[in-house]
C-alpha cells in the first residue's frame, strides 16, 4: 500500500509542531496586569503529562500529514480539542502557587495555535462530510455541552479568564441578557417593518430604488457614529412626548443602541425580502392566478413560502451582525458584552477583553450555525420540485 | 439631464468634503446649533484633514494587504494543486465572516500592543473575506468554452491565468474588494477605541464630552467617504465588465 501526503495536512502539521515545541503554551503572571511570563509545554503541565502531550501531538501529525479517512481526522480533531481544553485547566493548578490568590494564568501562544490548527482539522473533516443539518446542530449542541461541562466541573477555575467571570458574575449573567435582548430584539422589530417594506417595494417598483439607496446609506454610517447621532433625537423624545421616560427611552443607554442596531438590520431584510419574491418563478405567479387565488392568497401561499429561504438568509445576516455590533453600545451606555471588552481595554487588562470577545463570538457561531442549518432546511423541503 | 444628476450630486459631495476638511470654519455657523453655548462646533483638538488622510491610509494600506493575501490564496484553491484546500477555505469564509470586528479588533491588542497595529490586523483579516469568496466565485465560474479556447491555442498554465481568467475574473474581484473597502472605512472608526489615528477619534471626543456636532463630522466624513468610494469602484467595475463581456 503506498502512503499518500495530504497538503493541507502538511501545512496544519507545521503549524502544530511550532505551536507544541516553539511557542509558548501558557502564561504566568503575578498579579492580573504585569506582564507575562511564558511557559513551554513541559514548564506548564506536571511532570509525565507534558511529555503526554508532546508525543499526542506528534501522532497527531503523522496521522494528519497522511490521507487518513476523513472519519477519523474529524475523531482525532475533537480529542485533540477536548484534551487541549482540559490540560489548559490542569496548568492553571499546576503553575499557581498554593495560597496565591493575585497569580494569573493564561493561554498562550502555543495553547491557540494548537487550538487553532486542531480546529482546522475538524472544519476540513466536517466540510468534507457534508453533514445533514440536523447533524451539524446537533454536533453544535454536543460541543457547547462540553464546554458548559468544563466550565460546571471548575476544570477552568484557575484560569485568569474565569478568575475575571469570578468577581464580577452578577454583572456578566445581567450584560450578557442584555446583549441577547438587544441583538434579537433588534431583529424581531427589523423584521416586523422589513417584511411587510419589503413586501411593498416589490410591488411597487417606483418605491424600491429610492428605498434601498436610503438602507444603503445608512450602513455606510460607522455604528459608532450612529449611536451617538440617536442620543440627540432619543433625548428630546423622553423630555417631550409623555410616558416615553416611563418605557425605559432615554437619550443614552438601550434606546439609542436598539434603534441603531434596528437600522442596520433593515437593509439585509428588505433586498433579500424583495430578491427573494423576485426570483418566484413566473410559472408559479401563473398558476395560482390560473386557479384563482387572490393577490393575498398568493402572497402568503406562493410567494412568501417561495421566497423564504432567501429571506432566512438575509435574517442569519442581520442576526450575525447585530450581536456583534451590540458589543459597541456599551460606548454609549447600552450595556452587553462590550463593557468588558471596553473596559478591559481601559485598564489594559486583556483576560477582561477575553470575557466580552469569546463569548460574544460564540454566540455568533452559534447563530450562523443554526440559521444556516434552518435555511437549508426550508430550501429543501419535500414537494419543493427543485 | 436626469443621467448626469447622479454625478453632478457626486461632485458636489466631494467639493463641500474637501472644503470642510480644509476650512473646517466655514461650517461652524451650520454646526453651532448643535452644542450647548460654549462647546466648541467644529472638531479643534488636531486636523480633520490629517485624521481623514490617516484614516484612508490605514484603510488602503489593509486593503492592498489584504487583497494581495486574498487573490493569492483564491488563484492557489483553484489550481488543480491546491484543490484539496477548497473545502476548508470555503468554511473558513463562513466562519470567519462571524467574527465580530470589534472583538477581532480588541483580540489583537493583546498580541501587537495600542495603536495603529491592531486596527490593521483586524481591518486586514476582516477584509479578507469578501474579497477572497469573490476572487473564488470569479476564478471558478468562468465560461468554460473560453478556457477551452485558450488551452486549445496553446497557451501555458501561466499565460492562461494571467491573459484570460484573471482579466475575466477582474470585474467580480473589484465587487469584493469594494465590499470590503466599505466595511473597513466604518470599522476602521472602531480603531480609535484602541487609540488608532483614525476619524473615529472625532466620533469619541463627541460621545465623551456630548458633543454632538463632533459626533455628526466624524460620521458624515465617514459615510461620505465611503458613499463616493463605493460609487468609484461600481463605475470601474461596469467599465472593465463591458471589457470583459460579461455585463
Amino acid at each position: 500500500m503506498r502512503l499518500k501526503i495530504d497538503k493541507l495536512g502538511v501545512v496544519i502539521a507545521a503549524l502544530l509542531a511550532y505551536g507544541a515545541f516553539l511557542a509558548p503554551f501558557a502564561q504566568f503572571r503575578a498579579n492580573r496586569i504585569v506582564p507575562g511570563e511564558a511557559r513551554s509545554i513541559l514548564e506548564a503541565l506536571p511532570a509525565g503529562l507534558g511529555a503526554a502531550l508532546l508525543a499526542f501531538v506528534m501522532i497527531s501529525i503523522i496521522l494528519i500529514v497522511l490521507k487518513t479517512p476523513t472519519i477519523v481526522r474529524l475523531v482525532l480533531g475533537l480529542v485533540a480539542l477536548l484534551v487541549l481544553a482540559v490540560l489548559i485547566g490542569l496548568s492553571a493548578g499546576h503553575l499557581t502557587p498554593p495560597e496565591n490568590t493575585y497569580a494569573r494564568v493564561s493561554p498562550a501562544s502555543g495553547f491557540w495555535l494548537l487550538s487553532f490548527a486542531f480546529a482546522l482539522v475538524t472544519a476540513d473533516a466536517l466540510a468534507r462530510l457534508k453533514l445533514s443539518p440536523f447533524a451539524r446542530v446537533a454536533l453544535l449542541a454536543a460541543v457547547a455541552g462540553a464546554i458548559a461541562a468544563l466550565l460546571m466541573s471548575g476544570a477552568w477555575d484557575g484560569l485568569s479568564i474565569l478568575k475575571e467571570y469570578g468577581s464580577r458574575a452578577e454583572t456578566f449573567w445581567l450584560e450578557a441578557s442584555r446583549h441577547v435582548v438587544l441583538a434579537l430584539g433588534s431583529l424581531a422589530a427589523a423584521t416586523l417593518v422589513g417584511l411587510p417594506l419589503g413586501i411593498l417595494c416589490h410591488r411597487v417598483e417606483a418605491l424600491r430604488a429610492g428605498v434601498l439607496n436610503v438602507l444603503n446609506i445608512i450602513q455606510t454610517i460607522p455604528s459608532i457614529a450612529l449611536f451617538g447621532l440617536l442620543i440627540a433625537p432619543l433625548g428630546w423624545i423622553a423630555l417631550h412626548v409623555p410616558g416615553a421616560q416611563a418605557h425605559g427611552i432615554r437619550g443614552i443607554g438601550a434606546a439609542p443602541a436598539f434603534v441603531a442596531l434596528f437600522l442596520y438590520s433593515l437593509l439585509p431584510v428588505v433586498a433579500n425580502t424583495v430578491v427573494g419574491l423576485a426570483g418566484v418563478p413566473r410559472d408559479a405567479n401563473d398558476a395560482a392566478r390560473g386557479i384563482g387565488m387572490t393577490d393575498r392568497q398568493r402572497l402568503f401561499g406562493v410567494e412568501l413560502p417561495l421566497a423564504f429561504p432567501v429571506i432566512l438568509t438575509g435574517i442569519r445576516i442581520v442576526l450575525v451582525q447585530n450581536i456583534g455590533l451590540a458589543t459597541i453600545a456599551a460606548l454609549i451606555g447600552g450595556g452587553g458584552f462590550g463593557v468588558f471588552v471596553f473596559q478591559g481595554i481601559g485598564q489594559t487588562a486583556m483576560d477582561l477583553v477575553l470575557l466580552g470577545a469569546v463569548p460574544t463570538v460564540a454566540l455568533a457561531f452559534a447563530a450562523a450555525i443554526v440559521l444556516d442549518a434552518a435555511t437549508e432546511l426550508s430550501s429543501n423541503k419535500p414537494g419543493r420540485a427543485a | 439631464m436626469k443621467r448626469y444628476l447622479p454625478n453632478l450630486l457626486r461632485l458636489a459631495a466631494l467639493i463641500i468634503l474637501i472644503a470642510f476638511l480644509v476650512q473646517p470654519m466655514l461650517f461652524e455657523p451650520l454646526l453651532k446649533p448643535l452644542v450647548q453655548a460654549n462647546a466648541p462646533a467644529v472638531y479643534n483638538q488636531g486636523s480633520l484633514l490629517s485624521l481623514t488622510l490617516s484614516h484612508l491610509a490605514t484603510v488602503f494600506t489593509a486593503t492592498l494587504a489584504a487583497t494581495i493575501v486574498a487573490v493569492g490564496l483564491a488563484i492557489l484553491v483553484t489550481r488543480p494543486i491546491g484543490a484539496e484546500f477548497l473545502p476548508l477555505s470555503r468554511s473558513l469564509v463562513n466562519i470567519g465572516q462571524t467574527f465580530p470586528p470589534v472583538a477581532v479588533l480588541a483580540l489583537a491588542v493583546p498580541a501587537v500592543g495600542f495603536g495603529e497595529k491592531p486596527t490593521l490586523i483586524a481591518l486586514f483579516l476582516y477584509g479578507l473575506l469578501p474579497i477572497f469568496e469573490n476572487a473564488m466565485t470569479g476564478l471558478s465560474t468562468l465560461p468554460p468554452a473560453i478556457v477551452e479556447a485558450a488551452r486549445g491555442t496553446g497557451m501555458t498554465a501561466w499565460q492562461r491565468l494571467t491573459k484570460v481568467e484573471i482579466p475575466l475574473a477582474l470585474p467580480v474581484i473589484l465587487a469584493g474588494i469594494r465590499l470590503s473597502v466599505t466595511i473597513s472605512l466604518a470599522t476602521a472608526t472602531i480603531g480609535s477605541t484602541v487609540a488608532a489615528k483614525t476619524l473615529g477619534e472625532v466620533i469619541i471626543a463627541g460621545l465623551q464630552s456630548n458633543n454632538l456636532a463632533f459626533v455628526l463630522q466624524g460620521g458624515v466624513v465617514v459615510a461620505v467617504l465611503a458613499v463616493l468610494i463605493y460609487d468609484a469602484f461600481s463605475a470601474v467595475e461596469r467599465v472593465l465588465s463591458r471589457r470583459a463581456g460579461r455585463v
